[in-house]
């Protein structure tokens, strides 16, 4: 008989709007992180380390790269006999075919492969968040208070509550209260959107809710489970966790890897993160390169200059091309004499020579403000910028453009280039 | 496929000095990232052989934790594996292996169970990409009872530490001499062979009945004017890492372009274990030029025409130049470092001086080290 004390559930469905370009082809878990990651790599990494080795991942926003990434999970041992990960797309049905509606619906479509483990406990994760964690402490924590559901929460700054759902509790961690982005918030615990249910309690949570329309974890099965007086605890996480959700926080959070000892310490010989290698080599500096403050993956060759920066895997860095204060991904290639500033670009680029980027006054984005700001540029993948071209601040390229897409030779600040992806 | 695999890895060599004290030469550790049995390895995976038998002996530790899982040299298949064979006491033998040919005599019922038509043989400690089937090719062609590959190595190169060879117009060898004082060819065969698995097991048997135990003597020297025995010349890139000028030469040269993009950017890959380090980092005050990093690594100070294995740690103001630090090694702070290999896990106090002086020094030093 098949029998798993706890199998994850991780939600990968979503696009991640607010990174932009980046997530108009990949689902923001599948987006990269810190030179040669993914951002699902961090759960997955959390769940194998916790000893938790039957995860679900949900997906349904452009799988294709998170699909390849995960594969039958070989990098995080998560090929098993028994369990191991297992995509989990939405799927038609002889009836009430839909597409996942909401994060507890996209559960709630998935039980019977939660049933087929028998598991006494359901961890729910998502895919977006940077972090360590040992699942199983918090497994011990609601075993020992008798729990039905247990919450992660983490303090943030009373200023800063009001933007995330809030626990109330008692002295004992439990819930008597909970309110979702409130004005005058009553406590400063954030929900992290980790939950661990005993699994009767969530199939019945489930089933009952199942015609509720965009059936959500915080807005109608928490709530219900409350009102039915289940017991509730907040678990509560002082460790580095990290939403990636804007081009801005996404680029403060690779920043701080390249800190002389940076608070999220990837060094550790304990709770190692994994990835799908593909590239192995090492990476090669050459003679007049300079690099200081900076990260680089396998398998990059560098030419030039890189400072404050994070370099993914595969990328070569040109001759007399100096790269400040960006984040590269993989195999993207910079020509020579280039300047790039502020910038973050996807994977498999090509930059010509003597391109600048990053450069001239600050000017909010026309459209996206919300997107694009803080003076970063933002460049697509397979993106091909042309020899020579100057790209202003605030700004955003994607798809394989010209010099004749460039009016005097320039992006100014503010701008947006797009000719691949859906326009957006 | 029409062949199955075999690695020689089972030898030591007093040539490499300290540096087999902990493993055998086919676990060193090549270009930063690789050890030197990848490359037959996955040499064999890229030319679809499935099913692939290491044969090892010496100081095997290292090498079967390298060997630990065979899937990423994608052999973890139904048909076929990685197997790996070390001396075994069994009802008919109880001793080591006494030679290349009796390591594959005492491990026979691995070709006898096999039903591909031809084996091709490689030794685990030599550097180069192959694809085995245009030898096979080759060995089809030429009608050949055994093709050994080699090379034409140049005339400022000492050979006498390999087998050389002399061949007619066809490719025929006709002249093999064994680690010659003074050798009339600079034609030097590379370790690589191919074979008919029926002629292979007849030969093993034969060579067995007669207490004879090397492949190289008592099979290629001795029969090579009964058999068809040809020779296969490659141009490309290859290098064998058993001594310590050669093993650092080889190293070295990977600081050269062409043969980085060759062997790291161009079809097909070398594969080998995945170590999940995270990414080089470089703090301020790091200078780096003309040299290999390795993931893992943490360099603080300047690094000059050096090849940095995987997690070394480069302290402040430390100077490296024209060296090779193996996997894992510390470097305290202020430390001078120069024409020198430092050996694996080593961990190096602050203020160290080390220069080789003729040649290069090997460095092992196994200091306590404090991990905050």
């Amino acid at each position: 008989m098949v029998k798993k004390e706890m199998i994850a559930m991780l939600l990968a469905g979503g696009q991640g709007s607010r990174l932009g370009v980046f997530t108009s082809k990949v689902a923001k878990p599948a987006v990269s992180f810190g030179s040669k990651y993914r951002i699902i790599d961090f759960p997955l990494s959390n769940c194998i380390n916790s000893g938790v080795d039957t995860v679900g991942v949900l997906t349904q926003y452009q799988p294709l790269r998170l699909n390849t990434h995960i594969g039958i999970g070989i990098p995080w041992d998560l090929d098993r006999n028994i369990g191991g990960v297992t995509v989990l797309p939405p799927y038609e049905k002889s009836a009430n075919s839909e597409w996942y509606t909401g994060t507890a619906n996209a559960i709630y479509q998935n039980l019977d492969y939660m049933e087929s483990f028998n598991p006494e406990y359901v961890l729910i994760l998502s895919g977006d968040h940077i972090y360590k964690m040992d699942y199983e402490v918090m497994l011990d924590f609601h075993k020992q208070n008798g729990a039905e559901v247990t919450i992660a929460v983490m303090p943030v700054p009373m200023e800063e509550a009001k933007r995330f759902g809030i626990m109330i509790t008692d002295q004992d961690h439990r819930i008597v209260d909970f309110e979702e982005k409130p004005a005058n918030p009553r406590s400063n615990l954030a929900s992290m959107g980790i939950y661990i249910f005993s699994w009767k309690t969530l199939k019945e949570a489930l089933l009952t809710n199942a015609d509720q329309p965009g059936l959500d974890f915080g807005k109608h099965i928490i709530p219900y489970c409350h009102s039915k007086g289940a017991p509730l605890y907040a678990y509560e996480f002082n460790g580095y966790w990290k939403d990636v959700g804007t081009l801005n926080s996404y680029w403060e959070a690779n920043m701080e890897l390249i800190d002389l000892v940076p608070e999220f310490n990837l060094y550790e010989e304990y709770w190692k993160i994994y990835t799908r290698s593909e590239i192995l080599p090492p990476q090669y500096l050459a003679a007049d390169s300079v690099v200081e403050k900076s990260i680089i993956g396998e398998g990059s060759e560098i030419y030039g200059q890189v400072y404050n920066s994070v370099i993914g895997c595969g990328v070569t860095i040109g001759a007399g091309t100096v790269v400040r204060d960006s984040i590269i991904m993989n195999e993207t290639k910079i020509c020579g004499n280039c300047e790039i500033y502020k910038a973050i670009i996807a994977e498999n680029v090509l930059v010509e020579d003597d391109v600048k980027i990053g450069v001239g006054e600050e000017v909010p984005h026309e459209t996206d403000p919300h997107i694009y700001n803080h003076g970063l540029v933002a460049i697509g993948e397979k993106s091909v910028i042309p020899r020579g071209v100057t790209i202003g601040k605030n700004s955003v390229v994607f798809g394989e453009t010209s010099a004749e897409d460039y009016a005097n030779g320039s992006l100014p600040s503010g701008k947006s280039l797009i000719k691949a992806g859906d326009k957006k | 496929m029409r062949a199955i695999g075999i690695v020689l890895a089972g030898g030591n060599n007093h040539r490499i000095k300290e540096l087999t004290q902990k493993r055998a030469v086919c676990a060193m550790p090549i270009a930063g990232s690789y050890r030197s049995i990848d490359f037959a390895l996955s040499n064999m995976s890229n030319s679809r052989i499935n099913k692939v038998a290491v044969f090892t002996q010496y100081n095997a530790g290292s090498l079967n934790e390298h060997l630990s899982s065979s899937k990423w040299w994608d052999f973890g298949r139904k048909q076929g594996g990685l197997f790996v064979f070390t001396p075994a006491v069994t009802a008919e033998s109880s001793v080591w292996y006494r030679g290349t040919a009796d390591a594959i005599a005492q491990n026979l019922a691995f070709l006898k169970n096999s039903h591909e038509p031809y084996v091709v043989i490689s030794s685990g400690d030599c550097v180069y990409k192959m694809d085995y089937n245009e030898v096979l090719e080759y060995h089809i062609e030429k009608k050949a009872d055994i093709t050994v590959v080699c090379k034409d190595m140049a005339p400022d190169v000492n050979v006498d530490r390999f087998g050389t060879i002399k061949m007619n117009e066809e490719c025929r060898i006709e002249e093999f001499e064994e680690k010659p004082i003074v050798a009339n060819s600079n034609t030097i065969s590379c370790g690589i062979y191919v074979v008919r698995r029926r002629q292979l097991i007849e030969m093993i048997e034969k060579c067995a009945e007669e207490d004879r135990y090397d492949f190289v003597k008592d099979i290629l020297i001795r029969y090579k004017n009964m058999k068809r025995i040809y020779g296969y010349k490659i141009k490309d890139y290859w290098s064998n890492i058993a001594t310590v000028e050669d093993y650092y030469k080889t190293n070295m040269d990977f600081l050269q372009p062409e043969i980085r993009n060759y062997f790291f950017r161009q079809y097909p890959d070398i594969y080998s274990k995945v170590d999940d380090l995270p990414p080089a980092k470089y703090n301020t005050g790091a200078s780096i030029k003309n040299s290999l990093i390795s993931s893992g690594c943490i360099v603080n100070g300047k690094v000059e025409d050096s090849v940095i294995f995987k997690k070394t740690y480069i302290g402040n103001n430390c100077y490296i130049k024209n060296s090779i630090i193996l996997n894992d090694v510390y470097i305290g702070d202020n430390t001078h470092i120069e024409n020198c290999i430092v050996e694996s896990r080593g961990t190096i106090r602050a203020n160290s001086y080390h220069k080789g002086e003729n040649g290069i020094e090997i460095v092992v030093e196994h200091n306590d080290r404090y991990v905050i």
